[in-house]
């Protein structure tokens, strides 16, 4: 199903993927590297992400969510697929072409440590932007860069210091300015909080949250820590092994989840409420996410789910609406989670073979 | 019965820029069968604590007591304490790839650690119970697996095989070092289920050290909440989470987003943990705490109980009353903030709120 069915007005669409595909080419070792497979990071997803709007992507390790980032960035070549900014297509542009979409599409990555160079003071790390797109020179730019530094709460005199004499959530901080500077419209944030303490991470979600409120930014906001994507997003996307399994408004995907991953993820994710994780049945997963290498036939969930049938294994569920949910929520799913059912209980009815382990 | 009691412990470092004072005076005790949590965040003393309990901290100052079965864990040599360390008291890391020797199969390295404790066991002997471990912690195919190197098991796999070999002498306590903060979500529960699990049919005591509030929620009886080098507030869980009596605990929680507060902005606490090396001057949260009062920014406050009971302590001079979330302990604590805080306090308080969203202070 492509995102073709759901259309939103396009005024209100910043990107659209569609379709995406990439994979990597896994190379036998030794001289002639020949290919002997594929990694299937990415495999055939659609999603949009609104103007001024926030889509969170939700997964575990492997789950190809940041080679969808880097994909929509235009950092890595695609496989197959189109992305779409603004109306345009931006899949694949060569260097030169790509250059002004750059301007538009900034990233924050997880670490604040190894993302600033160490060597380089903080004035040259923000003011980097606008000497690569030459929109600011001299006091100018050291004038728009105290600016940014103030806007994201660093005081602007630090504007000599190295990143070493700052805290992670300074530097994250830095992160941020810098990813501000020439305006984009779209910000893509790899876990940009997981890496700082929890006292550290509030801030720099409120300070995320207040950018985009003045600056209309969009967000692709990718965490795998389930609660900080609930308060950053406006819709949600949960990702297993290349594909999207679920997705949908943040209401619709925390309220009433259908696919039985997103409703064990959920139940997985460690509340800091001890009543409520006594109270909590709590679906324990078996095994680990297999290998994008060789995903398994069928849903690729199967093997892990609590309500997996024959049917599973042989067919791939599409990603759609199912019945009672609004027109946005949608399920990749033969036997979606109804209102009420307890996946503690439920016993799937296929042979997994190694249902409990991995290779 | 009470199994470990460390009492006092002081540990610090000289280092080329100065003294780092890591855990300052920390008493607890831990129970037989029962688990404690430790939360605190990066730089708090956590690991430190516990790493100098089993003599992993070489070079550091040390003072105080830890009372373990009788003897005193502080005063034992290096050789005493390699009898203690993994047969008695047993570490499970953080990232169990780097705490897996990479070249030996997992199999050989549990069977040097029985062995290494009990040469009176066969090598056969150590394998099938290398084995059985396995198969304990949920290894599908042990008397397979356990032939594989570390890097043919799964992150979730190693960390089992690394609680295999904790268990592997059947070890009074097991201290747990962020066990599950490099592991996925559904890994995670399965992990964290699997120890409450072990912990029920070993009857061990176990010390489960992490930043995650969410973990300790799930598996913790008693919390100790450290902040710079001390406990800030010790009590049952269900104390820490429902009625929080230090404001830093209190901020802790404030500042997680949850369901409660979708969308709604978050409640930082400003500013960001000290530097161990030079602490402010009396209480060390005081020039990020929204209560600051002026005896605060000159005197440290101890530990002293703050419920009837005396199972809930706190490192905080606001009222013994003034715990818990409702809107009558924020009253008691706003009244005492109008009495307490004079000029002085009032400056830093200023300083924090001006930079309230965290870090123009560097």
């Amino acid at each position: 199903m492509s995102t073709a069915d759901l259309d939103p007005d396009p005024d209100d669409v910043l990107v659209r993927v569609d379709n995406l595909v990439k994979y990597f080419p896994v190379r036998s070792a030794g001289l002639i590297r020949r290919t002997v497979g594929q990694v299937q990071a990415v495999d055939d997803v659609s999603l949009i992400i609104p103007r001024g709007k926030t889509l969170g992507l939700v997964g575990e390790t492997g789950s190809g969510k940041s080679t969808l980032a880097r994909c929509v960035a235009g950092l890595i070549p695609v496989t197959s697929g189109r992305v779409t900014f603004n109306g345009r297509d931006i899949t694949n542009l060569s260097r030169r072409a790509m250059r002004p979409v750059r301007r538009e599409i900034q990233m924050i990555f997880q670490d604040p440590y190894s993302s600033l160079n160490p060597r380089r003071r903080v004035g040259a790390i923000i003011g980097d932007p606008f000497t690569i797109h030459k929109t600011a020179t001299g006091a100018e730019r050291k004038r728009q860069v105290q600016e940014l530094m103030e806007r994201v709460g660093l005081n602007p005199e630090h504007y000599n210091r190295f990143p070493a004499e700052f805290s992670g959530g300074q530097r994250q901080r830095i992160g941020v300015a810098r990813a501000l500077a020439l305006r984009p419209q779209l910000i893509i944030c790899d876990e940009p909080v997981s890496a700082l303490d929890v006292s550290i991470q509030a801030q720099v979600l409120n300070l995320l949250t207040d950018l985009q409120r003045d600056y209309s930014l969009s967000y692709l906001f990718i965490a795998h820590d389930l609660e900080v994507v609930r308060h950053v997003s406006d819709s949600v996307a949960v990702m297993y092994l290349g594909r999207i399994g679920e997705s949908g408004p943040e209401g619709a995907v925390y309220g009433s989840p259908r696919h039985p991953y997103t409703v064990a993820l959920l139940s997985a994710a460690p509340a800091a409420d001890p009543d409520a994780a006594a109270s909590r049945q709590r679906i324990i997963l078996t095994g680990d996410v297999p290998s994008p290498i060789d995903p398994p036939s069928g849903c690729r969930f199967h093997p892990r789910c609590p309500k997996a049938q024959p049917l599973c294994a042989e067919q791939e569920p599409p990603l759609e609406v199912k019945a009672g949910d609004v027109p946005t929520h949608l399920t990749a799913c033969h036997f979606p989670v109804e209102a009420g059912e307890s996946l503690a209980t439920a016993t799937a009815a296929t042979p997994a073979p190694g249902r409990s382990e991995v290779s | 019965m009470t199994l470990l009691e460390v009492t006092d412990l002081t540990v610090s470092f000289r280092t080329a820029d100065g003294v780092v004072r890591a855990v300052r005076g920390v008493s607890f005790g831990v129970e037989a069968g029962r688990t404690l949590g430790i939360v605190g965040e990066s730089g708090s003393g956590k690991t430190v604590l516990t790493q100098t309990l089993l003599g992993l901290t070489p070079g550091a100052d040390v003072s105080g007591r830890a009372m373990f079965e009788g003897t005193d864990l502080l005063a034992l040599d290096d050789h005493q304490m390699r009898a203690v360390r993994g047969a008695r008291i047993s570490v499970i890391f953080q990232d169990p790839l780097t705490s897996l020797h990479p070249l030996y199969r997992v199999g050989w390295q549990i069977v040097e650690m029985i062995r290494a404790h009990d040469k009176s066991v066969s090598k056969k002997e150590a394998t099938e119970r290398a084995v059985d471990l396995l198969r304990r912690v949920g290894i599908p195919r042990p008397e397979q697996r356990v032939n594989d190197y570390p890097h043919q098991f799964s992150g979730g796999m190693r960390q089992r095989a690394m609680i295999a070999m904790a268990l592997s002498l059947s070890p009074q306590l097991i201290i747990a070092d962020e066990p599950t903060t490099a592991l996925d979500a559904t890994v995670q529960a399965q992990i964290l289920d699997l120890l409450l699990r072990l912990q029920q049919d070993f009857g061990t005591a176990l010390i489960m050290i992490t930043h995650d509030l969410g973990v300790v929620a799930d598996i913790a009886d008693d919390v100790m909440v450290m902040y710079a080098g001390r406990a800030a507030e010790k009590a049952p869980k269900r104390d820490i989470f429902y009625s929080p009596h230090h404001p830093y605990t209190k901020g802790l929680l404030e500042s997680i987003p949850s369901s409660s507060a979708a969308g709604g902005r978050l409640r930082p606490i400003p500013g960001s943990p000290p530097s161990l090396i030079n602490l402010p001057s009396g209480c060390k949260f005081h020039p990020r705490c929204g209560y600051v009062l002026d005896r605060c920014l000159t005197e440290e406050p101890g530990l002293r109980p703050v419920s009837q009971d005396g199972y809930h302590s706190s490192a905080c001079w606001l009222p013994l009353q003034a715990a818990g979330l409702s809107e009558q302990a924020e009253e008691l604590r706003a009244e005492t903030v109008r009495e307490g805080r004079g000029e002085a306090a009032a400056e830093v308080f200023d300083a924090e709120t001006a930079g309230a969203e965290g870090s123009v202070a560097g």
